[in-house]
């Protein structure tokens, strides 16, 4: 075999390369996330992880499981298609255990005033009033009842304007 | 422990069963959500949008948006009237150059407008969630990536904050994370559609005008509404394959 003679520095060098693969095999097996390529060129266990994360808004399946009497009411009005937390804030931590406190009441001020502020930049049909007209002085529920808002419904707050 | 014939014929069928489900993959809270069932977007119906801002302040609440960023931001177009004088327009074509405004993302509405010239529409932003999305083509270390439920999402341990995806969205949807320094957008509230919730979004607006949908979903309503209605993309000529479905929108809106 004299075409090897004399090659030993080849083989040598062949074998350290074959030797840094072997290494690098080893390191990328340890780097490299147990569910990296799952499903795709990301770690999978990330899909599960973002999951994971706690929920703040119940959701309004959550609110009328008990507040059932409220969602009756709301659903037979204009507000029909509003969910509960869309005024009164994420309340998933309530939901979840009750006793922690009583949600705070939104003022209706402000709260009403955000949707329905006369503006010619919303849609035509919204109904708007300009709150600074519109009876400025008492509370929007002294005669809008917010979970049925319109003026035929039974009206339970007091001293509003007729 | 012996396994009788009997046992293993039982077990069999059962092994194969499960490692269906781990095929499909489920995440690990949710065990009853298989994500191979599921391809979501969100329908966004622009003639219903009032402009309140409910739905920035509840995905602010929701997942911890810093101030001054916005993983969804409202925008208010006003397309002006087009004035002609004998020499010509004195304005810029409004369908080219709309007036459009987002104070503070439209988190706490918008300025009161009397002016009846023009056409004024309320246009929410946020996550494409884009099928053939260019920010996790570009992502260098796998850290963002569209799973198998065609949701965006971003793996922040494993996000070395280098922004190359910030620039590639052509939607402006992705910060910087200015705490965790690493890059941060809408999830499409995966947290939560995950459970069989909607998006926090979705909960809190109070006209309907956005919709969480499930385009896998046979009874969905979205797919009788994509055929009754004139439902456009953002972009379209780019070719994201994105899947936020605007209804009824101004074709000034870029």
């Amino acid at each position: 075999m004299s075409v090897f003679k004399d090659a030993g520095h080849l083989f040598r060098f062949a074998g350290l390369f074959v030797l840094a693969f072997l290494v690098f095999l080893v390191v990328r097996h340890y780097i490299v996330p147990k569910s990296f390529g799952q499903y795709g060129h990301y770690r999978g266990a990330a899909i599960g992880e973002i999951a994971a994360r706690p929920v703040k808004f119940a959701g309004h399946e959550a609110c009328e499981a008990c507040h059932s009497d409220v969602a009756d009411k709301k659903n037979s009005g204009k507000h029909a298609h509003v969910n509960c937390e869309a005024c009164h804030g994420a309340l998933a931590s309530h939901a979840d255990d009750p006793s922690t406190g009583k949600p705070v009441l939104p003022d209706t001020a402000v709260l009403c005033a955000r949707c329905h502020t006369a503006s010619t930049a919303k849609p035509k049909g919204f109904p708007q009033v300009d709150p600074a007209n519109h009876y400025p002085g008492p509370p929007c529920e002294s005669c809008h009842q917010p979970h049925n808002p319109g003026m035929d419904a039974p009206k339970t707050a007091t001293g509003g304007a007729k | 422990m012996m396994i009788t014939r009997r046992q293993m014929l039982i077990l069999l069928p059962a092994a194969a069963v499960a490692w269906e489900s781990v095929l499909a993959g489920t995440p690990e809270e949710s065990p009853n959500y298989k994500m191979s069932d599921h391809w979501w977007g969100m329908l966004i119906d622009i003639p219903k949008c009032i402009g309140c801002g409910n739905c920035v302040r509840a995905c602010q609440t929701e997942n911890d948006v810093p101030d001054g960023f916005f993983r969804t931001w409202i925008e208010r177009y006003h397309r002006t009237d087009w004035p002609m004088t004998e020499s010509g327009p004195i304005t810029p074509n409004p369908l080219i150059a709309p007036e459009v405004i987002s104070p503070d993302g439209g988190k706490e509405g918008f300025p009161v407008a009397t002016d009846e010239s023009g056409k004024y529409f309320f246009v929410p932003k946020m996550c494409n969630h884009c099928a053939d999305s260019p920010c996790t083509q570009v992502c260098p270390v796998g850290a963002t990536f569209i799973s198998p439920d065609g949701v965006v999402l971003v793996d922040q341990t494993y996000c070395l904050g280098c922004a190359y995806c910030v620039q590639a969205c052509p939607y402006g949807c992705r910060y910087i994370h200015p705490k965790k320094e690493v890059a941060d957008k809408c999830t499409l509230c995966y947290h939560r559609i995950t459970k069989g919730l909607t998006t926090a979004c979705c909960e809190a607006c109070p006209t309907g005008a956005r919709q969480l949908v499930d385009l896998k979903n046979p009874n969905d309503p979205i797919h009788a509404f994509l055929k009754t209605h004139v439902v456009q993309v953002l972009k379209p000529q780019m070719a994201t394959g994105a899947k936020l479905f605007y209804n009824d929108l101004d074709g000034s809106v870029r």
